[in-house]
Parts: C-alpha cells; structure tokens; sequence
C-alpha cells in the first residue's frame, strides 16, 4: 500500500509542483488529492511511541535526551515540534531519520519500523550544509546522485525546476560561497525535494536567519508545502514561526525531553502577514507559550 | 594599486642586482681565490658552458625523473595508505603508532642501505624520494579524512548513503585542502632527498655531478648547480600552489592566503 503511494507521488513529479491556485485556495490541501492517500491516513503516517534516546557525556554520565515520548502525525501533516534547548526536539528528527539509536519504545514510517535511514526522507539543516565544492546546481542534485535514482537525464531538469521554485534558477551554476544565509537556505530545501521524499524533516532551517528573511522563508516555505504536500516535521524555538506554518504544534519541555501539549493551529491556508496580525494568531502564540513556560516555572 | 604591484617585483630584484654587484666587487678587490668563493660573472660563465655542452640537462633529465617518479609514487601510495588509516579504528591501531615513529626518523640516511639493496642506479633514487615523500601526504591525509563537518556526513547518511557515498561526496573533498598542502611539502622535499640520495652514492644526476665538480675543486661549477636546483625547486612547488588553486578553489584558507599577496 504505502508503496504505491509513494510510486504515484513519485510519477505525479514534478508536474504537481506548478502553482495551482484554486488548490492553494483549500484550507486543508492535504486532505486529500488521490483517493489511495485518504485509505492510508487512516493509519499514521509516523508513529512514535514509547521512545526513548540516551547519549554518554564525555564523563560517561548517562543523559536522557527524550523520555517515553510518543506522538502520531497524519501523513500530509505540517507537524511544528517547538521547545527550549536541550529538550530533544533535534534529537526527535534524528531518530526519525535514522542517524541516533535509540534506547527504547518502537518508531515506525509508513508502517516500517525505523532502524535506519530512509531513502524518502528529505532532511533540512540548521545550516544550509551546502557543499561548498559543488555549484548550486550539483549540491541540488547530490540525492538524485547518491541514491543513484533512475533516469538520470531528468535529473538536471528536476534541479533545475526546484531552483526554479525556490527562485535561484539563474544561481544554478554558482557556488554556494557567492550565497547569502536565505539563498543557501532555499537550495538546502531544494536539495531536500531533490529525491521527491515523503516525509520532509526540518531542524531549525532558518533560525540562523535574521527576521525579516525569516518570515520570508516562512511563506515560501508555507507555498512550497501547499503546492505539493509533503508530511512535514519542523523544528524550531520560535513561537510565531510554530504558529505560522503549522497543523499542529507540539510543544516539548527539557530535560528530560517530553511532550507538553500537542495544539492544533486551524487557521485558513495561506496565511500570511495579515494572519500573523489576527487575533486568533495571537490566541495561538499565548497558548504555546504559556505551555512553554509552565514548564520551567516547575523547573 | 598598479604601481604597487610593480614595486613588489622592482624592489627584491633591485636588491639582488647589488648584492650581486657588491659581490663581484668584493671578490675582484680582496683578490679571493676563485676556489673559495667565486664572482657572480665566473658562475654565470659556468652555467652556460654547462648547458652548451650538455653536462646539465643530461643530468638534470635524470634527477627530474627520480623526483618526478618518487613524488607521484609518494601521493599514491600516501593516499592509498592514509585512507585505510584514516576510516578503519583496526587500521589505525595498528599502523598508526609506526607511522609517527617513522615520521621521526631521518629518511634520507636510508640511502646507504637502499645502495646496498638496489644499487646505484636511479630506482634507489625513487625509492629514497617516495620514502621522504610519502610522510607530509599521508599524515594529511589522515588528518583531512577526519576533518569532515559532522552535519555533512549527517546529510549523506540521511540520504541512505553507504560508506563509499561519504567518501566520494564528503570526505575526499573535505581532505583535498590538506592532501594539497601535504603535496606542497613533499613536492620541495622531493628534490631535497634526490639529491641528497645522489650525494651518497650515483651513476648520474646532480647531485652526482655536484660532488665531481666538489672534488674537482670546480667551485663555480657547485654554484651553478646550486642555482640550478633553486629554480627546479621554486618551479615545482609553484607548479603545485597553481594545481592546488585550481582544484581546491572553494577552500577560503588557499584562496584568502593568495589575495593577501
């Protein structure tokens, strides 16, 4: 089953990706466009429960990263994981892609126990981590490369359409050195879409951003996502940004890492300037905070 | 800017045009004995009967190939040896402590042995300059190969990429900085063990003819030569700062060190 949804997301390809405004226009575009995708939410599409991660200081003292956590996203869902430093929310990515073990509770994808890492998911760094001794174009095709994907004579077509949408299609042959911190950031997402993954997995993209890029990043981001919907795991400690781009936003406490509150956003699709001046945006931005900070008044 | 730059390339050879001069002056007023130290004109005289008659470029043809040969024999086997070295926790164990044992040692002063072995022919020349050329690139190696941002290998892996996607995509360009400025040393090494071995015992070669002319008392003759090898030397390792630019352009330590020039 979960296979032949990927195969269909895989041929709709890149043709799903042009801007379609009355789809943009769905509150919910997630839900959904093929009939096979609504017979799979059925199921979540992550599945983490009970899970545990441990890690050895230098000192060999033992520290517990994440404790009995659970959570189940819908595949589709723009999931936003906010919390404090220290709380495991990067160490929660990590262990959905496959790069950290864990010491305890079962994590599934697509109903595939996760014990390694994934061929369909796309990770976005906190920095860009562009190789530098690549240009744009390569950097952007490096999935495509290293997964050794069929039909290799699309793939500078598909680099170039994602470039395109990230608008960097006349950088594709610079190299990443000659780009700002937001640019290199776009072609971080680009890459990220290169291998048309499931499940997008994003930690902390554009905190190292100043303000203004950032929202910017923000609603390209929010576009990028309703023109071809993707499950999304995003990490951040920002408050408005959780609020802006996210179905729901789970708020994490530190040490040990556990789940607060899990808070659904339902604010129409696109948002956008206006939404962040709403109201209920800001209804939305206490509520996570006061969440936020319990926690450590306790602490 | 421009005038600048012309005062950098005026300024040193003016200098060398007088020391040079004071020198000949020298030499012409105290009377020294050609023996000792000859004036600039009579090793200019030497240098170019030298190359009329063909002495120089005979044996200048077979100490380059001894350094040509030994260098890229001491990259690849110094690439070959510090990957493994570098990537495997059983390689290192168990080279790595003779590695740095044998770092310390002075090469060269296997040359006797290796005349013993080989004989006195130019492949104990190359093997003498592989010896001496391998250390500067293996150490680099090993470190370049370990100096890898982690969230670069994160990126590859999280791509279900194997060991061999990390090397290829992450790792040996990571390391191509170092394994450069490794070449670099090992290219003016080169020429320092080829010579050096040719000292101790050889059929032809600079180094060879160098101590004929020393017993011959021909002192110019040594001054050529010595000049000689300057300029193979300033060539060699200008040939690889060049090859380092163009390969490893993106790395901001080559590229900012040569815009300060």
């Amino acid at each position: 089953m979960s296979t032949s949804i990927l195969t269909s997301l895989r041929d709709t390809g890149l043709a799903d990706m042009s801007v379609n405004p009355e789809r943009n226009l769905n509150a919910k575009p997630i839900l959904m466009t093929t009939p096979d995708k609504s017979a799979a939410s059925t199921k979540p599409f992550i599945d983490i429960s009970g899970l545990s991660v441990e890690y050895r200081t230098l000192n060999n003292e033992r520290v517990q990263a994440i404790k009995r956590v659970d959570l189940t996203v819908p595949e589709g869902e723009f999931c936003v994981i906010v919390g404090p430093s220290g709380c495991g929310k990067s160490t929660l990515l990590k262990v959905l892609a496959g790069l950290v073990a864990v010491s305890g509770g079962v994590t599934t994808i697509a109903g595939e126990s996760v014990s390694a890492p994934r061929k369909d998911i796309g990770f976005v760094f906190q920095n860009a981590t562009l190789l530098p001794w690549l240009s744009i174009l390569d950097n952007v095709m490096l999935p495509l490369k290293v997964q050794q994907r069929p039909d290799r004579s699309n793939w500078k077509k598909r680099a170039l359409d994602l470039l395109e949408i990230v608008g960097l299609h006349d950088f594709s042959h610079r190299y990443p050195s000659e780009l700002s911190g937001g640019m290199q950031q776009r072609v971080g997402m680009a890459r990220a879409l290169a291998h048309d993954p499931s499940l997008l997995l994003m930690d902390e993209p554009f905190g190292a951003l100043d303000a203004l890029t950032r929202e910017t990043m923000n609603s390209e981001l929010q576009q990028i996502w309703m023109m071809q919907p993707k499950t999304v795991l995003f990490v951040t400690h920002s408050i408005s940004e959780a609020v802006f781009l996210a179905d729901r936003v789970v708020v994490m406490s530190a040490r040990p890492g556990r789940i607060e509150a899990i808070i659904p956003i339902d604010l129409p699709r696109p948002r956008d300037i206006e939404t962040i001046d709403s109201t209920r945006f800001a209804d939305y931005s206490r509520e996570v905070r006061r969440y936020l900070h319990k926690k450590e008044a306790k602490a | 800017m421009k005038t600048m730059a012309i005062v950098r390339v005026v300024a040193p050879l003016t200098l060398l045009l007088v020391l040079i001069a004071s020198w000949e002056a020298y030499v012409r007023v105290f009377e020294v004995s050609q023996m000792i130290m000859p004036r600039p004109s009579q090793i200019w005289d030497a240098l170019n009967a030298g190359f009329r008659n063909g002495v120089f470029m005979k044996h200048l043809a077979v100490t380059g190939q001894a350094v040509l040969f030994g260098f890229v024999g001491g990259v690849i086997i110094g690439i070959l040896l510090g990957a493994p070295i570098a990537l495997s926790r059983t390689f290192e164990l168990l080279f790595y402590p003779y590695i740095l044992g044998l770092q310390a040692m002075p090469k060269v002063a296997l040359a006797p042995l290796m005349m013993i072995w080989v004989g006195f022919g130019i492949e104990s020349k190359i093997i003498i300059t592989m010896i001496v050329a391998v250390f500067p690139v293996l150490v680099n190696v090993i470190v370049g190969l370990r100096a890898v941002e982690t969230d670069r290998i994160a990126l590859i892996r999280s791509l279900k990429g194997g060991v061999f996607a990390e090397f290829w995509w992450v790792r040996l360009p990571s390391a191509a900085p170092y394994i450069f400025a490794g070449m670099k040393t090992s290219i003016v090494l080169s020429l320092l063990a080829a010579i050096a071995a040719e000292f101790v015992g050889a059929e032809a070669g600079l180094g060879y003819l160098m101590t004929q002319l020393m017993f011959k008392l021909d002192t110019p003759g040594v001054f050529a030569i010595l000049i000689i090898l300057s300029c193979i030397g300033i060539t060699l390792y200008m040939i690889a700062d060049w090859a380092q630019r163009k390969v490893v352009f993106w790395d901001a330590t080559t590229a900012d060190r040569w815009k300060s020039k």
